[in-house]
């Protein structure tokens, strides 16, 4: 794993206490995850990438934005794995490499997807507004 | 240059604890396979490591021992089960006791090594009596009393 | 003062190549207490032993020390010899000059001098030895199996069969267990009922085995070899003796809508009845909370019907007291309460079933007589999935953390079956992974996929919906990586199993040890897997962790060989290295019980004299049947009082002391 793949695995690690480890690959977080169908990555694809150090591809897929933060996957997984505490923290991740530690409102228009709920977007701001 | 001829003829005393069921096995099965080990390690058996009060090992040191070093069988091989369950929590204890007082942390040990290690076993002991030989004496916890 | 002989061994040349065995006699002659000590080429054979026992007859030797091989060689050799001398086979030490001094050294001077010190460390301890005597305890010939099912009845009919009497208590009104409620057993299909119930009718026309049915246990005293069971006999409201199993009274019985326990509510039953067909003993058990006559007094149809006159609705509750040598706990499992899994949707919909369930509803003898119809329309259904690892592996506090084991066979089986009763089905089965390490299992699998078409997806449900009358099931498929929805009309969840509730309390009454998920431990996870670490209580089934039918007759096979093994002793006689309280010296604390791996310890109250005051006092006694002499309690008693025969504290010391003397 590259220095730079294995600091930001760490980072993510960090922020969000889920040891990825715990996973026993068995999909239910994809299997109850409702926006699913939207994502390039899954939510047991996104718990495998972090795990292996892959995020730099996880930030650059529109998926991390697609999750709803509803958290059925942390609900249902059977070995609390927490797949969408990673999906934020993968998120917190970007915005902290662009220097800053929340969305801007003039971020929004851009990242707004007509076909999706606007929840995570809502739920990131009302996380890093303060 | 003084210390360094003192080591040289410095032969540390050493007293291994081994419980009858694995470690003390691992010991025959090391004599068996003729795997040499310093001949001052002397082993002392008890039924299993948790018959091992940490007096004992104080005691070892009171009288004039360089290191004690205690083995039992792997967790989870306990012939009574749990026993090296409580060897190893009574030792965490009396090694961070010991580490307090200011005894060097290498002075002890607890190894775990099965009747099938005898390999295990006599390597353990060559790298124990190297340690032990290079700390040094044991002069904090020596009792001059006990000195003859 | 002990008058000690040191006995030192030159193995041939093993010992005398390397250590100078006549230094070794001479040095150890100057050691306080020794009055002899000599050398011999070989110490364990007929020569040398004849010269231990001379010496000891003609120096008056009160112990003896031998410089020989290991202990764990020749210590049981020289014991023997000692006794035979006349001397407790306990006042024999034996210094290890071969495996640990001899063999792994090479300088002559060195290896005598450690031999040297061995040899006296030997001594020291010797000093300190006190004769013991092995304890004795006489063996009741006769064995409990706690459990009725087929873990339970193999144990007691191969116990029986070796020629012991054997109880079985069972808490439900039959025999027959889970097995019972079986369709057909894989890897070979044969149908459960078939081959189980000859077992049941085996056991009990067994004329040694006793069957006490609808009992549980109440209490346990006693140690190995001698046990005391008080049983609970709980009433059945209908004469055992008298009852001639016509059913008459179940025909005739008004009350009808109580939900079948046998059947797990797929069906009524009447508040008189016997949980199934062939169910041993073949006599109706009344349910007091539905019957009417027990409710209001206003019925008694049963009884008017009961030509045999065996109805009694005052009957009570009896107390067995009864005596044995070994207790089998064979107590079983039951799969877990789906009540947490909200999105398998098992309490909203009819049409989720566990797979134990689906057992019922394809039983021949089930509620619908073994077509498979789905409970909400009795409609035959066109697409079954089954869930697999609902419970089982979830570290969630919903589930359990370990495999149950059977899952991945009998979902396998229900799928074949289904597929082959009615080949217009389609069935899914969700899978994290396929466990199947036994004989001819893989292969079984395999047929479920290549012969008969069940379509396996690698991935799990993460929810299941009712909607319009079907079932929407939303899984993952990991292999092609999509998500599935599936329109099911019959979901069968593969719920984990646990142990049953009635191990935990039946542990504490044995003092035997569980692990967290109740399952009972064993003695040795690998050497002693049949046995409790409790001496005299051995492990059966389910109780002791996941298993199948195979592997429950064997295990079962196993237990009962152990429990023949002590029964087949009159006498027991235990190993006399064990611990030993100072009642002076006990504040009754309780560490020492807390830490005792076998429950060999228990608290009296007992009326100690100290230095002439007499008081009553709490203090702990060593059962020394029971104690294996770890020496676990020794460290961990605060004030001193507990200490271990032949590893004592002082000897221990003395060995130390020895060792660091130079």
């Amino acid at each position: 794993m590259a220095e730079n793949s294995k600091q930001l695995r760490e980072t993510v690690l960090r922020i969000t206490g889920v040891n990825p480890r715990k996973c026993m690959k068995c999909g239910k977080c994809s299997g109850t995850c409702p926006a699913y169908d939207e994502m390039e990555y899954h939510p047991h694809q996104f718990v495998a990438m972090v795990e292996k150090g892959d995020i730099e591809r996880l930030m650059a897929s529109p998926s991390v934005f697609r999750c709803l933060s509803c958290f059925a996957c942390v609900e249902r997984c059977p070995r609390g794995v927490e797949p969408a505490k990673l999906i934020e923290g993968v998120r917190l991740a970007m915005i902290r490499q662009k220097g800053a530690n929340h969305l801007t409102a003039n971020d929004i228009p851009e990242l707004l997807d007509s076909e999706l709920p606007q929840q995570a977007i809502t739920s990131a701001m009302r996380k890093y507004a303060k | 240059m003084q210390a360094v001829t003192e080591n040289k003829t410095f032969t540390p005393k050493i007293v291994a604890f081994c419980c009858n069921w694995c470690s003390y096995a691992g010991a025959d099965l090391a004599g068996t396979s003729r795997l040499s080990y310093p001949a001052n390690v002397k082993i002392i058996r008890v039924p299993c490591s948790c018959r091992v009060n940490p007096l004992f090992i104080l005691r070892a040191f009171q009288r004039g021992a360089d290191g004690v070093i205690l083995c039992g069988c792997h967790p989870g091989d306990c012939h009574y089960s749990t026993g090296n369950y409580y060897a190893r929590r009574r030792m965490t204890l009396l090694f961070s006791m010991l580490d307090y007082l200011g005894i060097e942390r290498e002075r002890t040990r607890v190894e775990w090594v099965s009747a099938a290690e005898g390999n295990k076993f006599a390597a353990t002991m060559n790298d124990f009596v190297q340690t032990i030989t290079a700390l040094g004496e044991n002069v904090k916890l020596g009792d001059l009393r006990c000195k003859q | 003062m002990q008058k000690i002989g040191v006995f030192v061994c030159w193995c041939g040349s093993n010992i005398a190549a390397t250590v100078d065995v006549k230094a070794v006699a001479e040095a150890v002659k100057s050691e306080p207490g020794v009055v002899f000590a000599t050398d011999y080429q070989y110490m364990c054979s007929e020569g040398g032993q004849a010269r231990i026992r001379d010496a000891i007859k003609e120096y008056g030797l009160t112990g003896i020390v031998v410089c020989s091989c290991s202990p764990r060689m020749h210590e049981a050799t020289f014991r023997k010899t000692a006794e035979s001398a006349g001397l407790n086979p306990y006042m024999v030490e034996i210094a290890n000059v071969r495996e640990q001094c001899s063999w792994i050294h090479r300088d002559m001077p060195e290896a005598t001098e450690k031999a040297i010190i061995l040899a006296k460390a030997a001594i020291a301890k010797l000093h300190l030895n006190a004769p013991l005597k092995a304890g004795e305890s006489p063996v009741v010939k006769r064995a409990l199996v706690i459990g009725g099912g087929i873990a339970g009845l193999q144990t007691a009919i191969d116990i029986a069969d070796a020629g012991y009497e054997v109880d079985i208590v069972e808490k439900t009104p039959t025999i027959g267990g889970k097995m019972a409620q079986l369709d057909k057993t894989f890897p070979t299909l044969d149908c459960a009922a078939c081959i189980l119930t000859p077992k049941m009718v085996e056991a009990a026309q067994h004329e040694k085995i006793h069957l006490y049915t609808y009992s549980e246990v109440e209490s346990v005293k006693g140690f190995v070899g001698n046990f005391t069971v008080n049983i609970r006999k709980k009433a059945r409201f209908v004469d055992e003796t008298k009852c001639t199993g016509c059913g008459v009274c179940m025909t005739k019985c008004p009350s009808k809508k109580a939900k079948s326990e046998f059947n797990l509510g797929l069906s009524n039953r009447t508040a008189i009845y016997i949980p199934f067909a062939q169910a041993i003993p073949n006599v109706p058990v009344i349910d007091p909370e539905s019957c009417i006559k027990m409710k209001t007094d206003k019925c008694g149809i049963c009884s008017m019907n009961c030509a045999a006159g065996a109805i009694d609705y005052k009957q009570e509750d009896q107390i067995i007291t009864q005596q044995y040598g070994a207790i089998v706990a064979a107590t079983g499992f039951n799969p877990i309460s789906l009540d947490k899994y909200d999105e398998f949707a098992y309490n909203q919909s009819p049409d989720v079933i566990t797979s134990l369930e689906l057992e019922r509803l394809m039983n021949a003898a089930g509620p619908t007589k073994g077509v498979l119809l789905r409970p909400s329309d009795n409609e035959h259904p066109k697409t079954i999935v089954f869930v697999q690892c609902v419970g089982s592996r979830d570290t969630t506090d919903c589930g359990k953390p370990y495999c149950s084991k059977i899952c991945c066979m009998y979902t396998a089986k229900h799928a074949m079956m289904i597929r082959e009763k009615y080949p217009d089905t389609d069935v899914h089965v969700f899978y994290i992974d396929v466990r199947t390490p036994g004989k001819n299992f893989d292969e079984f699998y395999r047929r479920a996929v290549e012969q008969y078409g069940v379509d396996y997806i690698k991935g799990m449900v993460g929810k299941v919906v009712p909607h319009d009358g079907k079932l929407l099931v939303q899984g993952s498929d990991l292999i092609s990586n999509e998500q599935v929805k599936i329109d099911a009309d019959l979901v069968v969840l593969a719920a984990a199993i646990e142990p049953d509730k009635s191990a935990r309390p039946l542990a504490t009454m044995l003092t035997a040890s569980m692990d967290t998920n109740d399952f009972f431990t064993e003695a040795h996870p690998k050497l002693r897997p049949v046995e409790s670490p409790t001496a005299g209580v051995f492990l059966s089934g389910v109780c002791q962790g996941p298993k199948d039918i195979p592997e429950t007759v064997s295990q079962a096979g196993a237990a009962a060989a152990k429990v023949i093994g002590l029964l087949a002793k009159d006498r027991l006689v235990s190993n006399p290295c064990v611990a030993n309280s100072n009642e002076l010296l006990c504040n009754g604390c309780s560490t020492c019980e807390k830490v005792c791996p076998f429950g060999a310890i228990e608290y009296i109250d007992k009326e100690v004299n100290d230095h002439g005051k007499r008081e009553v006092r709490r203090i702990a006694l060593v059962n020394e049947a029971v104690c294996q002499g770890c020496g676990a309690c020794t460290v961990a008693c605060p004030s001193g009082a507990m200490d271990l025969k032949g590893f004592s504290n002082r000897q221990i010391m003395a060995e130390v002391d020895a060792i660091c003397k130079l």
